[in-house]
């Protein structure tokens, strides 16, 4: 195994572009370390992308976004204030990642790359908006997070290409997001479904609305029909009901020692329903 | 409650001192399994089938052996032929034979100078497999036309006509069934599963092994009980018992599960093979849950009958099990305890001991027992809500005391259980007011304890401090207990005791610490030993006074004259004594050995509240309760450790925790992130009530109290969950999608 420690994405780049067999970024390491102890994916060419210059800051864009870099842990989201207050629904995500260990290595990119449909910082990611920047051989191009997984363990990055920063759109005004999982105990365990509302409101009226679902399809899904069940509503029951069974219409999910078919789709709507009154009064201003 | 020459009042006992381990094992000074290293050590690794059931055609190591730092592989071919019984069984499981039997199953073994050389030569080494149809689940492999795990396993007890994978039947009872059954008002019958679950021991086994061609060496290992180790590993390998000698360390958990072998035979026919350099194996948390034992599944199906006041009148009770590919299934317990708790008259038990494709269970925390509890604990819990009566007063009407005959024949001596009934019922837990989605759970629990084999020293030091040896590893806190009860005995402080774990050459055979005996069989030879040296030590200062040694007492670590008539002399304290013992006959120290039979058993009772999330069929554990007899608690800190350890297991085998096996009969779960053990932040604080009705067999009131607090959880919160959600839930573990799937109505 070859390790490198490129200091430029451009370098970083070249070296996965020539690389031959298995390449893996390493960022947190906590899912690309594991695979190689349990003997799951052992890479040829392992490229740290710690030692670039940027890869750990937390900052704001012109727009009023956040532009976070691809090293900075899980632990110093939760640190930044002002990024808890606008973006709760996406820091909570990456926040039940793992333990107070994981939370000082783990990445949102690396989430997003390792290509679980379960992985729990994506679908607060896909709700709220974000894109992240791709840089390879062929150029550099901003990409919606929806679209970067493709299947299990699978992503749309080419041949050396890679993450170098992921953008958080402006909170703006009367907005609010909310993440949920299920999972059978209180932490250190996989999503059975995992469900982000990101939402704003006019009045009590919701105006835009985004949501999305984890571990119930083979990647991680923006529930179109979900969002218009609730867009137009104050969210009454009656929106409520529309909400959980589009959400539960969404699912695609496998049967597996984690849960059946049944019980995710069921809970899929459960957790929409939740995570929408939360999203909801976060956008009220009310401490949820 | 006084008894005749039982100390009740105490200096030492009851105390909460530090654990003289303590130190050690927070700054990491402590020397578990993994940490003992030699210099030439080799790394051994173990090859293991991927399949549940296969025969073994052919195993090729020749591009194992041409790798750089390979220096020895085994197979079952360097083992010995001709085993019987137990024997064979072990051997056959620590290394196959002409089948691989459970998806983990060893076929060969490897050494090599580094883990990774290791690793990779296991890898490189070709093993041909015929795959054979498997069975996994207890009922199926017990149908007709189920696969045979192996021909002629059976025992003689099994009756002609069942499948050849029963090995053991088992039937008892007394009384007139239809007599008691017609007594009854009503009359509850139900079927239950529980699945197996694993120990879930944090240290996974770990052992550095050294034989020479003379088949003479040592073992170091992380083990219950070392003598069991040593007889096992030189079985397995057919040369003498003390050609070993066995060595143990500290131990990161076992919970039963590290009362037998699994690699350790392998490190010595490895270190054999590869000239006898030290072979140090480590297994991963993989081979953990793959190939070592988790105790038995259980398919299980209890009649009761009770009279609209709330007595019990009969009870039956037929009992499946699966220990994996080997006899062993604690079916037998199983039987003995599933109604041990009451005095019942007309009591009928079956139990079928079945033999599957999954590895060969091992001792889990009162073997057995759980299992019982959960289906006779239920359907009590049933008959009580449908005949409109309080559980903890059923119970009680019906409890066991002494003398009552129990369900498995012996007569009941002193026992607790009455006393933790009305210990839970007066606890503040048991009126909590409970909200919506809301449950409370009761239910009781037994293990009978175990006395076994015990061989115990104690020496007195030059400056009059005290060393104990014992054979019994400290798993749970022992060695504080041994040293409280020593300090108790010599009447000396706590500090002033050493208790060493000894090794197989410096006592005679004890058994491990297991069936919660170390502190009661291990603390009874620790006393009897030290009473030893203290009739000693009487006589020296006798001796030096020139009085009968009749004529001194020991009182607060000081010889003194027994009265004025002894004569006039200043106390002699242990201090002064030792000081000068070289020149008044040498060293001082006693000794103890039996096999002691006053142990006596432990009752608990169980209190837990729960919430069931309604709409995700999640269980939360809201408030739990232990209420357990210990006899004497010589150490209550340690006591309750033990009662909210086991409570917290239970819980787990209850929720979450289980064996799943996919179609193809490979474990599918084997890493903590899908076998699901509760983590600190699922469990709310264990309340603790420790009851203490002296055990008249031991000196100062011991029962054993480490098995008991695994029984009552697994009843106690499936009856909290019927009490939230209206259903009664049948089948272990109560996940969330099937605790769901029973409050939307479903079959489950
Ligand atoms: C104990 C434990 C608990 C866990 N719990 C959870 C949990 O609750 N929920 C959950 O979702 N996950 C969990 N995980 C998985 C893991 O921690 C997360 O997926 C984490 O976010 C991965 O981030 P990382 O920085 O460590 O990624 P790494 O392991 O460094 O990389 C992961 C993948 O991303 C790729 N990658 C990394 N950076 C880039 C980049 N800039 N561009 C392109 N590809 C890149 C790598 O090639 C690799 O394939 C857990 C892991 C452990 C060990």
């Amino acid at each position: 195994m070859n390790y490198h420690s490129p200091s430029s994405f451009e370098e970083a780049s070249a070296i996965a572009a020539q690389a031959g067999g298995t390449t893996r970024f390493l960022a947190g390491g906590t899912d690309v370390l594991v695979q190689l102890r349990a003997d799951i994916v052992t890479p040829d060419d392992l490229i740290d992308i710690k030692h670039i210059p940027g890869v750990k800051e937390i900052a704001r864009t012109d727009g009023g976004g956040w532009r976070i870099g691809v090293a900075v842990a899980g632990a110093e989201m939760t640190e930044c204030a002002e990024l808890c207050a606008d973006w709760p629904g996406v820091v909570e995500g990456m926040d039940l990642i793992g333990s107070t260990q994981v939370q000082g290595r783990a990445t949102l990119v690396g989430n997003l790359c390792n290509g679980s449909p379960a992985a729990d910082a994506v679908p607060g990611m896909i709700a709220a908006g974000c894109t992240v920047t791709v840089t390879g051989p062929e150029g550099t191009r901003e990409v919606a997070v929806e679209d970067i997984p493709t299947g299990p363990g699978k992503t749309a990055l080419a041949k050396g290409e890679l993450i170098t920063a992921v953008t958080i759109p402006a909170r703006g005004e009367n907005g609010g997001d909310a993440y949920l999982r299920f999972i059978p105990r209180t932490e250190m365990d996989i999503a059975v479904v995992g469900c982000a509302v990101n939402l704003r409101l006019d009045g009590d009226t919701i105006t835009e609305a985004r949501v999305s679902l984890g571990a119930v399809a083979p990647t991680a899904l923006l529930v179109e029909e979900a969002a218009q069940a609730i867009i137009g509503t104050t969210l009454d029951d009656a929106a409520l009901d529309a909400l959980a069974a589009a959400a539960s219409a969404a699912c695609n999910p496998i049967d597996d020692k984690r849960g059946t078919i049944e019980f995710r789709t069921h809970v899929a709507g459960v957790l929409a329903r939740r995570a929408a009154k939360i999203a909801y009064a976060r956008a009220k201003g009310e401490n949820a | 409650m006084a008894l005749d020459g039982q100390k009740t009042a105490y200096k030492y006992i009851g105390t909460t001192p530090n654990r003289p381990d303590g130190l050690d094992k927070v700054t990491g000074r402590a020397r578990y399994g993994a940490d003992i290293s030699v210099p030439g050590m080799l790394h051994g690794a173990v090859v293991r089938s991927p399949h549940a059931h296969a025969k073994i055609v052919k195993i090729d190591a020749t591009k194992a052996l041409a790798m750089e730092g390979v220096k020895a592989v085994i197979t079952r071919a360097d083992f010995p032929e001709g085993l019987e019984g137990e024997d064979w069984d072990i051997q056959e499981n620590c290394m196959a034979g002409e089948k691989a039997l459970y998806d983990g199953h060893a076929v060969a073994a490897v050494a090599a100078t580094s883990p990774l050389v290791a690793r990779d030569a296991a890898k490189a080494i070709e093993v041909t497999y015929e795959i054979l149809p498997h069975v996994t689940d207890v009922d199926e492999a017990m149908k007709e036309g189920a696969p045979v795990i192996r021909e002629g396993a059976a025992d003689f007890s099994v009756p002609e006509g069942l499948h050849p994978n029963v090995v053991r039947y088992f039937d008892s009872g007394r009384g007139d069934l239809d007599k008691g059954f017609a007594e009854a008002d009503l009359i509850i019958e139900r079927s239950f599963t529980t699945e197996a679950a694993h120990q879930g021991y944090i240290e996974p086994h770990a052992c550095l092994g050294q034989m020479g061609a003379d088949n003479r060496g040592e073992l170091w290992v992380c083990t219950q009980g070392h003598w069991f180790m040593r007889r096992m590993s030189t079985a397995v390998l057919g040369i003498e018992t003390t050609n070993i000698r066995v060595t143990p360390s500290e131990i990161g958990g076992g919970f039963g599960g590290k009362t037998t072998v699994f690699i350790e035979p392998l490190s010595l026919a490895l270190s054999r093979k590869a000239g006898g350099k030290p072979v140090k194996m480590v297994m991963s948390r993989n081979e953990v849950l793959r190939a070592t034992g988790p105790t038995a599944s259980a398919s299980m199906d209890v009649k009761m009958g009770m009279t609209k006041d709330g007595r019990i009148t009969a009870a039956h009770g037929t009992f499946r099990m699966q220990g994996g590919a080997f006899a062993g299934a604690p079916v037998d317990v199983t039987t003995m305890l599933a109604f041990a708790n009451y005095d019942i008259e007309h009591v009928h038990h079956i139990g079928y001991d079945v033999i599957t494709n999954r590895p060969r269970q091992a001792a889990y925390r009162a073997p057995g027992a759980p299992m019982a509890a959960f289906a006779t604990e239920s359907v009590i819990d049933e008959l009580c809500r449908e005949l409109g009566l309080d559980p903890i007063d059923t119970r009680l009407k019906n409890a066991a005391k002494e003398g009552t005959r129990a369900t498995f024949g012996p007569k009941y001596g002193p026992i607790g259980f009455m006393e933790t009934l009305e210990a839970a019922k007066a606890h503040p837990n048991y009126s909590e007011p409970l909200g919506p989605n809301q449950g409370r759970g009761v239910a009781s629990g037994y293990w009978m304890n175990w006395g076994g084999e015990t061989s115990a020293s104690v020496a007195i030091s030059e400056d009059g401090s005290v060393t104990v040896s014992v054979g019994t590893p400290d798993i749970g806190g022992s060695r504080a207990s041994m040293a409280l009860m020593a300090a108790e005995a010599f009447g000396i402080p706590y500090e002033n005791v050493r208790v060493n774990i000894s090794d197989t050459g410096a006592l005679g055979v004890n058994e491990p610490t297991h069936g919660s005996r170390a502190t009661y069989a291990s603390g009874l030879a620790t006393i009897r030993a030290a009473e030893e040296c203290i009739g000693k030590m009487c006589k020296r200062a006798a001796d030096k006074w020139g009085i009968d040694p009749e004529a001194v007492v020991w009182e607060d670590g000081c010889a003194k004259p027994s009265g004025p008539n002894a004569g006039e002399f200043p106390p002699m304290t242990i201090a002064e004594i030792a000081g000068e013992m070289g020149g008044t006959g040498g060293p001082i120290s006693g000794h103890y050995e039996d096999s002691p039979a006053g142990f006596s058993g432990s009752f608990g009772t169980h209190v837990v509240d729960v919430e069931v999330d309604p709409e995700t069929g999640r269980t939360t554990i809201l408030r739990y309760l232990v209420v357990q007899d210990a006899g004497k608690a010589i150490h209550p800190a340690y006591v309750e450790g033990q009662f909210q350890g086991g409570a917290a297991q239970g819980i787990g085998w209850a929720l979450n925790e289980e064996y799943i096996y996919g179609e193809d009969g490979r474990l599918q779960n084997p890493v903590f992130l899908d076998y699901r053990v509760p983590v600190a932040s699922d469990l709310p604080m264990i309340d603790t009530v420790i009851v203490e009705v002296p055990n008249p067999g031991h000196p100062y009131g011991v029962r054993g109290v480490g098995e008991t607090g695994i029984t009552p959880p697994l009843p106690a919160v499936a009856n909290a969950v019927r009490d939230a959600t209206g259903k009664r839930i049948c089948k272990l573990p109560l996940r969330p999608s099937r605790v769901l799937a029973a409050i939307q109505g479903k079959e489950v």
